[in-house]
């Protein structure tokens, strides 16, 4: 009993005593936003999906892989609408890691990796070949694969969406921000290792969207909640479909569970 | 209740099928005109929605095996391979994980529906303590699985669980060493470990559909209890299993599927954990490593204790008692229809257990109302043994019952001077 | 069912000494942990033989090569006093901490502020434990055998 009391007691004096107590650096929840796919019937909007990967190719690419990804999915249905043409014109932009060729090549003469353009049955080709050289090339910290990321952490979507947009914010008295790090009170411990990516016309949108940093996050966290779950629409249209077959077969079995004991009673 | 046969082969071919396998005859007599007693209710069609979600993992899994790769480097990208490129992957895998977690709902109401009803009681407690080796079964077959997606919470759980059994070194020095070394076929969770999980995986739940088999065997000797919890006394208390209970089952089972359904298409990642959607890495552990909610009572009572090797102890004591409850429990009336003290004590127990689950949820320092959450833990271990192994056998013998109806057929069919059911 | 001999293989790592000066850590993969190789000065073992054991927040040795419930002398955190072997998995969640960071002078774990001393002993942060001595054995006075 003493061996709880007393170091209940002594903790409880030194909480009292200390002038400046420990800050809750618990992230803050994610931002209240609407998705197009949110709720059972939401659908992935076409244009936010395009504009979405516009700002992945054209910002977040430069760090961040997209390794289950591949070419082909981008002309699939249920997602970004691009035809197969289309879908090839953007792989064959990527360079990619040739195979040997007919000398056992794979360097150039001057030591660079030989490459060849991509074909829809690649996947999209990482910024850095390891990890080791991503880190050397972001101050030590480690670019997350962004395929499953809006799986892969509490909030999804959401989260995605108020980490890009949580910067440029004031830290509260008595928060130092470590050296290197940036200030981002939606990330756990509210020191992120990313400098601020999006900054407002970091892309020109094609349609004439107004690229403001809130709907340049919104659409990348559109896009990137499709590259996690590309099924989505198909998921829930086949979901939809089901249910509603299961409540009809649920009827006639209830209605022959009645008429087979009726006769019990 | 197991007696003479009543199947009578029609044809020719019957006759000579039954002369030398006689399969047809023991469908008929199991699942055709045996006697089931007329009260079942819905908390009775557990039994077959359980076989019904065996056959759905097995199904599923074995298409799910034919696209994914047991290798520590391939499995991850193995499964994603699965969700996005193989053709309704993503309905298979989802159905299969999902079907996991209707599986254990499912086994928890099956469990609970026996503790009610005192079905484990005599004559059925060798069906009670078969269906607690399925339920030991099925904990490992869903661990092992958990691990194949190679997440990072299929890694650090693995490593968790696996490392435990290091704790038998404080019984007899390096045996518990030498025993996760054995397990793991390696230093640590590695390849080795994935690839043995994945052989284990694939063959338990054939091994549970055999126990299954024994468990359905065993039942059809004395027949199924019944919510009166009173024995079949003359013919007019049952009821043949076809159509009365094939018709219900099918029921309630279509019900079963429609919930599985809308957790399959419209929240597939509901019962999941978002730190098992980045590929396993040794070097970095999650904040707060959890196993799926089915195991978190028992995750709860593990770490509820400070020491290593009590907490494994009260871990295996935990379903090693389930073992003993039709000795444990001394009480004459089986139904806690009939039992008011008892009752009261069950529904207790059934909150213990949802308390235990949430505090397995949480991390090890959480904090509600101002206490540590582990204390709320302890007191709820504490509950879950005092259940078995006190309250059972004490309130047994100290409860006075309510006066049990003369008959089932007098309960149901309500004839005078039968004394009403609840 | 026990480790297969390519497993067994890999369990064992050589590490040459000579090229790590003075001062120096060198940080190689073992069982697949992150491996510190630190080549200590007499300053920074000094330091960690000044220290009561009674002071450490984790008085036990943590070392492969003792018993379990050796103390955590800077003795018996080593074979040779220059050489400190250790697995470098902060004891708190697993991150590979930064040496000659934190207030110690040993490692500082960026990931949630765990310190280790110059005998990569925890003194100050959430990690319960010391960092771990694998076994190892000196094959000669500059080459050693980790596993």
């Amino acid at each position: 009993m003493m061996r709880i009391v007393f170091p209940l007691g002594l903790a409880m004096g030194l909480l009292a005593s200390a002038p400046t107590l420990a800050l809750d650096t618990t992230r803050l929840p994610e931002k209240d936003v609407q998705f197009s796919f949110d709720g059972p019937f939401g659908t992935y909007d076409q244009a936010a999906l395009q504009r979405g990967f516009q700002v992945y190719k054209e910002v977040c690419s430069a760090c961040h892989s997209l390794d289950h990804v591949a070419f082909h999915d981008l002309d699939e249905p249920g997602g970004l609408g691009f035809t197969e043409a289309q879908a090839k014109a953007i792989a064959a932009g990527y360079k990619i890691p040739a195979d040997p060729n007919d000398k056992g090549d794979i360097v150039d003469d001057k030591g660079n990796r030989l490459t060849r353009p991509g074909i829809l049955a690649d996947k999209f080709p990482p910024p850095y070949p390891n990890e080791e050289a991503a880190r050397a090339n972001n101050d030590g910290n480690l670019p997350p694969d962004l395929s499953m990321v809006v799986k892969a952490r509490e909030g999804g979507a959401h989260y995605v969406y108020s980490i890009v947009t949580g910067f440029h914010m004031t830290p509260p008295k008595g928060f130092t921000v470590t050296s290197g790090k940036y200030y981002n009170p939606y990330f756990e411990g509210w020191n992120i290792g990313m400098p601020p990516p999006l900054v407002a016309n970091a892309v020109t949108y094609s349609d004439g969207t107004k690229a403001t940093v809130e709907q340049e996050a919104h659409d990348v966290a559109t896009f990137l909640t499709w590259a996690s779950d590309p099924k989505m629409e198909e998921r829930k249209r086949i979901g939809f479909g089901a249910l509603v077959f299961l409540v009809a077969l649920a009827g006639l079995l209830f209605m022959s569970y009645r008429k087979v004991w009726a006769d019990l009673h | 209740m197991s007696g003479q046969s009543t199947y009578t082969p029609k044809s020719g071919l019957e006759k000579w099928i039954d002369q030398r396998l006689p399969l047809p005859r023991l469908m008929h007599d199991t699942m055709t005109t045996f006697p089931t007693p007329r009260n079942l209710n819905i908390w009775y069609t557990f039994g077959g929605i359980l076989t019904f979600c065996l056959g759905v993992q097995i199904i599923t899994g074995i298409v799910l095996a034919m696209h994914y790769v047991a290798n520590a480097d391939l499995a991850f990208d193995s499964v994603e391979s699965i969700m996005r490129d193989v053709n309704y992957g993503w309905l298979i895998r989802y159905i299969h994980s999902t079907g996991a977690s209707m599986f254990f709902l499912a086994v928890y109401i099956h469990m609970f529906r026996g503790l009610y009803y005192g079905s484990y009681k005599a004559p059925r407690e060798l069906i009670w303590i078969i269906g607690v080796l399925i339920y030991v079964l099925m904990m490992a077959t869903a661990f092992f699985g958990y691990v194949l997606p190679w997440g990072q919470m299929s890694f650090w759980g693995a490593t968790v669980i696996t490392s435990l059994f290091s704790s038998i070194d404080q019984i007899v020095p390096h045996l518990g060493t030498a025993i996760t070394t054995w397990l793991w076929g390696g230093f640590a969770v590695d390849d080795a470990t994935l690839n043995r999980f994945f052989s284990l995986h694939y063959l338990l739940p054939f091994i549970i559909a055999g126990v299954v088999g024994l468990h359905i065997w065993a039942l059809h000797v004395p027949g199924n209890n019944n919510p009166l919890g009173i024995d079949v006394k003359s013919p007019q208390d049952t009821v043949p299993f076809h159509p009365y209970y094939t018709v219900k089952d099918a029921f309630y089972l279509c019900c079963f599927v429609f919930v599985f359904a809308v957790f399959v298409f419209f929240a597939p990642d509901f019962f999941g954990n978002p730190d098992n959607a980045i590929k396993a890495n040794p070097l970095v552990t999650p904040p707060d490593i959890v196993p799926e909610w089915y195991l978190l009572p028992f995750y709860a009572m593990l770490r509820s204790i400070p020491q290593k090797l009590l907490g494994v102890l009260v871990l295996v004591g935990s379903l090693v008692t389930l073992i003993f409850i039709p000795w444990l429990d001394t009480s004459r009336v089986r139904s806690c229809r009939f039992r008011p003290l008892m009752k009261q004590f069950f529904w207790a127990f059934g909150v213990d257990c949802l308390l235990l689950g949430y505090c397995g949820s949480q991390s090890v320092d959480a904090v509600a109302f101002g206490i540590p959450l582990v204390w709320a833990a302890r007191l709820g271990t504490l509950y879950y043994f005092a259940y078995f192994w006190v309250i059972m056998p004490i309130v047994g013998l100290i409860e006075t019952p309510k006066k049990l109806p003369a008959s089932i057929a007098q309960s149901v069919l309500g004839e005078p001077a039968a004394a009403p059911a609840e | 069912m026990n480790p297969s001999a390519a497993v067994l293989a890999m369990s064992s790592t050589e590490v040459d000494l000579a090229p790590v000066a003075v001062g120096q850590q060198v940080v190689v993969k073992w069982r697949g942990h992150p491996l510190f190789v630190r080549h200590r000065t007499p300053k920074e073992i000094a330091e960690a033989k000044a220290v009561a054991v009674s002071d450490l927040p984790d008085p036990v040795a943590r070392n492969a090569n003792l018993p379990d419930n050796a103390p955590a002398t800077d003795a018996n955190r080593e074979i040779k006093p220059e050489w400190l072997i250790l697995v470098g998995v902060c004891t708190h969640l697993g991150c590979t901490p930064t040496a000659f960071e934190g207030d110690y002078g040993g490692w500082l774990c960026h990931c949630h502020g765990s310190q280790y001393d110059t005998a990569g002993r925890i003194r100050k942060g959430p990690a319960p434990q010391n960092l771990a001595v694998p076994p190892h054995s000196f094959l000669s006075n500059t080459r050693i055998k980790v596993g």
